[in-house]
Parts: structure tokens; sequence; C-alpha cells
């Protein structure tokens, strides 16, 4: 079910937390909403839940407006950052909850949650409170509590926020394979753009409740449409007037007449990946990734010279 | 060592400000044996004022339950003008001394008070009769239930409520199965207090209820008419009946403690 959102407008008293933001998501996609705290992008996905009502502008679920309908009627699964488990009762009842509201009959109902127990993997937890949970499990019953009720888009809040580095890639990885299965419409909201860039269709990068650009991850880090973009999904520098890609400048021993000289300041090893740090002649710091190899080739040392030009790189208009 | 001295200035405390003096009560009522005191117990007039005092608790008490439940809600959860008002409001029974409130209630209610020709016109009576000593009595014992719910709503805060929303459940739905059970000790802690509050009251119920006998004397106008007129078995006596049903209540709201909250 396709998700549009058209000139949504929202304010929190003077924030503008949604500056005529306006979205579309394809039916069956996974879509990330990227951006900094404090972007609007949690706001939106409020929005489209009805957990927020905009000031302005629509929001269409499978080509029906929506905006004045309350979250209880729209039919989206909806999972919080801080998992929002109904504290006094067990997992089960927890997933329960949903079908219980709609009457459905007892063994309808403990069909289903056990069969979502068993997707999410906590199926031995069935009879625990969430308190005994660890965030991973309270995260996964969330989930299985949000789809037990066959909701046409899923709706995801920071879902791996609270979670410890590792924990969180794992859920991602599951996140994805659990979408490849189901087909539900999807949006999660991130601050990290690895996150992003790893298990979305499709990213919408958000700033100041204003929409940077929508597309897929390798249009967002090939194409980005400003500088923003350009910083946000992933490191950069800037080279005149332009701005270019650590991995897109190349180092040379000998001047070709389109290089700048630099003088290396640190050479830092990271495994396959070198990062040199280097001033430029004018002065500005710059820093370039190569690989190990090529570091050995130029015999890059701190205090040396190198010449430095980008292969690729973009200029931006300034608004 | 200073560990025991705490405990110890603590315990001493409590003897002699807590159980010392309910202790003598009880001594005072049974100095001549069971019988006298049940005789105190039992006359008419001690009858209807037992009566009396649980009538208008299980009046007050309900009332400031449902009343306090809504306010609180309203407190947390909605933003309006005047809410700080409404806040402050809610606790002026708290400020203000009985006697106060009891006079204000003669002086609106009262023959010769503000809505007083009205009343007596329409042929109702509301002071030196129930209604007035229910509504004093209301007047209270009314800040406890809010005031012990508006913190635990506060702390749960909504993310529940909304998560109950988006599954499909209806404003009633997500007030009976979220919200309700996560304030339940708040509203039976408060219910305890009330109960406390509207049994033992006396000054405002002094005031308005005329102290007419077997009509407007609950259990506590009544140890003091006993006690003035020097019968002391009749006065620790009903004393020690207010204590019992306190402590019922305290009991019956510790039996009523689902067994989840134990584990």
């Amino acid at each position: 079910m396709a998700i549009v959102a058209r000139s949504v407008t929202k304010r929190f008293g003077e924030f503008v937390a949604l500056d005529d933001a306006s979205i579309e998501v394809p039916s069956g996609s996974l879509t990330a909403l990227l951006g900094p705290s404090g972007s609007g992008k949690s706001t939106l996905l409020r929005v489209i839940a009805g957990l927020e009502q905009p000031e302005s502008g629509i929001v269409e679920l499978d080509g029906v407006d929506v905006t004045r309908r309350a979250a209880q009627k729209r039919g989206v699964g909806f999972v919080f950052q801080h998992y929002a488990a109904f504290k006094h009762m067990t997992v089960r009842e927890n997933v329960a909850f949903g079908l219980k509201v709609r009457k459905r009959p007892r063994s309808e109902i403990r069909k289903r949650v056990d069969e979502l127990l068993e997707l999410v993997q906590i199926a031995g937890w069935a009879d625990h409170y969430p308190a005994q949970l660890s965030g991973g499990q309270r995260q996964r019953m969330a989930l299985a509590r949000a789809l037990a009720v066959e909701p046409k888009v899923l709706l995801l809040d920071e879902p791996f926020g609270a979670l410890d580095a590792r924990v969180r890639k794992d859920l991602r990885a599951w996140l994805r394979r659990l979408h490849d299965e189901m087909h539900v419409t999807t949006i999660f909201v991130t601050h990290d753009q690895e996150e992003a860039m790893e298990i979305a269709d499709q990213i919408v990068l958000m700033n100041r409740g204003r929409i940077e650009q929508a597309g897929g991850p390798r249009e967002l880090y090939e194409e980005p449409a400003n500088e923003f973009v350009m910083s946000f999904v992933g490191p950069v520098n800037r080279f005149g007037e332009s701005f270019v890609r650590p991995h897109d400048l190349e180092l040379r021993i000998d001047p070709n007449g389109e290089t700048t000289a630099g003088t290396i300041e640190r050479v830092v090893h990271l495994g396959f990946e070198v990062r040199v740090e280097l001033v430029l002649e004018d002065g500005r710091d710059l820093w370039a990734q190569v690989t190990r190899d090529e570091a050995e080739e130029l015999k890059l040392a701190p205090g040396g010279t190198v010449f430095v030009r980008p292969r690729r790189s973009r200029v931006f208009q300034t608004t | 060592m200073h560990k025991w001295l705490l405990r110890f200035v603590g315990l001493f405390y409590l003897l002699v400000v807590l159980a010392a003096p309910v202790g003598l009560i009880f001594y005072r009522a049974f100095e001549h044996g069971i019988g006298p005191a049940w005789d105190a117990v039992t006359t008419p007039e001690a009858k209807h004022a037992f009566f009396l005092t649980v009538l208008i608790a299980a009046i007050a008490v309900p009332a400031n339950t449902i009343f306090g439940v809504i306010c609180a809600l309203a407190i947390v959860r909605q933003r309006f003008p005047g809410k700080g008002i409404v806040n402050a409001l809610v606790d002026l029974p708290l400020a203000l001394s009985p006697v106060v409130v009891g006079l204000a209630f003669l002086l609106l209610y009262s023959r010769t008070g503000w809505f007083g020709n009205w009343l007596t016109g329409h042929g109702i009576q509301i002071v030196f009769a129930l209604p007035g000593m229910i509504l004093v009595t209301i007047f209270v014992s009314l800040p406890f239930v809010v005031r012990e719910v508006v913190p635990v709503l506060r702390e749960i805060g909504t993310e529940q409520e909304q998560a109950a929303a988006t599954l499909g459940a209806s404003p009633w739905q997500t007030f009976r199965k979220i919200t309700l059970p996560a304030i339940r000790w708040a509203i039976a802690y408060g219910v305890v207090l009330t109960t406390a509050r509207a049994l033992g009251e006396f000054g405002a119920v002094s005031v308005v209820s005329g102290h007419i006998v077997g009509k407007t004397e609950t259990l506590t106008l009544h140890v003091e008419a006993q006690y003035q007129q020097f019968d002391y078995t009749g006065a620790y006596a009903a004393s020690v009946l207010l204590a019992m049903i306190a402590i019922a209540t305290l009991v019956a709201m510790t039996l009523f403690k689902p067994k989840e909250e134990t584990r």
C-alpha cells in the first residue's frame, strides 16, 4: 500500500517541525527517513500514523485521504524507539492486544500470536513480562505486536536507536529479511546513514523540517542534490569551490599540471584503508582515503609532500 | 553504631506519637471489659452515628475517586487555559482549615446564606442535614486521589497509550486496558487516604451538622459528645470503632492486591 504525504506542515509552538514536506513511498518498499535530530523525521512518521495532526497538508494511504482519520482507524503498525511495551501484560498478551480489541476468536488469536512469537524468535518468552526481556527482545515483541493486526503499512520510529551496536546490526539485517518475506510497505526513521544505506530501497533525507532529497541509497551518495546531502550520507572534503569525497582524491608523487601540492600531516592505517591527512599550499585541511597498496607505492609519510587532484567532485549552487 | 541510633530514634518517635495514644484508646475502651464497650457502641445513637459515617464515606469516596481520576487526566494529559489554577485549587482543601470550610458552606447554604432563600423556597435543606455533611466531606477529602494519580500518569507517559491507539483500541479501551492498570495502585492508595479522611473528618462536619443526636451525628461527633457528657467508655469505644474501620480499609486494599504485583 503506497503512502503519500503532501505539503505537510506541523508546528510545535514557535518551532516548525515540518515545513511543506512531501514524500511518496511506493507500495511494498522499505523506505528510510534519514536526518539529524530535530529534522522532523519522527514528526513526519507520527503524522502518517495519525499520532500528530498537521496544520496543513494531506496524508494518503493507498490513494485514500486519511488526514483527518484517527490513528485507531488507519490500520498502521507503529513501533516506538523505547518499545512502548505494555508493562502489566505478558509478552503473549502484548502481542495479542490488537487482536483482542478487534474481538477475534480466542483460538485464532492464540494461533496467530504463536506464529508471530516464532517469527520474531521470542516464543520461549511468551509468559514473561516485558521487564524480564532484553532490549532487542522487547523491540522484537513490539514488532510482533504491530504485525499481529496485519497492518497495511509498518512505521518504525528509530527502532534500533536504544540498542547497543551489535544487537543493532543483527536486528537491521533481520528486519531486511523480514521485509523481503512480507512485503509490507515500511518506513523507518533513523539518524544513522549507514543503517539507512544498508537496508533501505529508498532514502528520504530530511533537514530542518524539509525534504532535502529522496532516492535510492546509491543515488544519494553519487548524485547528491546539495552540500547537506553530500556531507550527510558520507565523508566529504571541500576543494576550492567544489566538494569531493576522500576516496575520490588522487594522490601523486609528481605534479601533472592539474594537481595542488600538499604536506602530509598524519597517516592513519585502518587495515585495508589508509587515511591521509594533508595541509594544502593555501593552508586548507583535507583528508584522502587510499588503499594500503597505494599508500605503500607512494611511500606516504608525515612531513612528505604529495600532489592532489580530485577525480570526481561536485559544485553546488549556493542558495 | 549510628545504624542503631537511627532505628532507635525512628522507633521511639513512632511509639510516642503514634502507638502510645492509639494503644491508650484501646486500653481505656476495654478498661472495664468487653461488655460495657460493646453496650456503648450499640446504643441507638452510636449505631446511627456509625451508619451515618459509613454512608457519608460511601458517597464521598467514589465521587472523589471518579472525579479525582478525571481531574488528574485533565491536568496531565491536556493543555487548557487556567490549568495552573485548577492544579492549585485541588490542593486548597489541604491548606484550608476544615472549620473554615464548614463556615463557608454555612455562609452559602444556611437560611440566611446566599443560596439559602432559594433553597428554602424549594424545600431543600443543605446545612444541618445530610447533603451538607456529604458536601463538606467531599470537599476536605478531594485532593488525595488527584495527588496520588498525577505523578504516576506523568511517569508512565503517553507512548503506551499511543501504541494502543495504533493497534486499533478506542480511547475508552485504551483507558481501561492500558491507563487504568498502570494507575490502579495510585488510585488504591488515594482511596485509602480519602476514606481515612472522610471517616475521620471532624471540623467541617461539626460546623454544618448542627449536632442533632440520632440525625446528623457522625462517629467523630459522637465521640466528642460522649466525652463531654463524661461517658469516657462510650467515647473510647466509638474511637476504637473508628480505628477499626480505618484498619479494615487498609486490610481490604492489601487483600485485593493482585498477585503479579507481589511477584
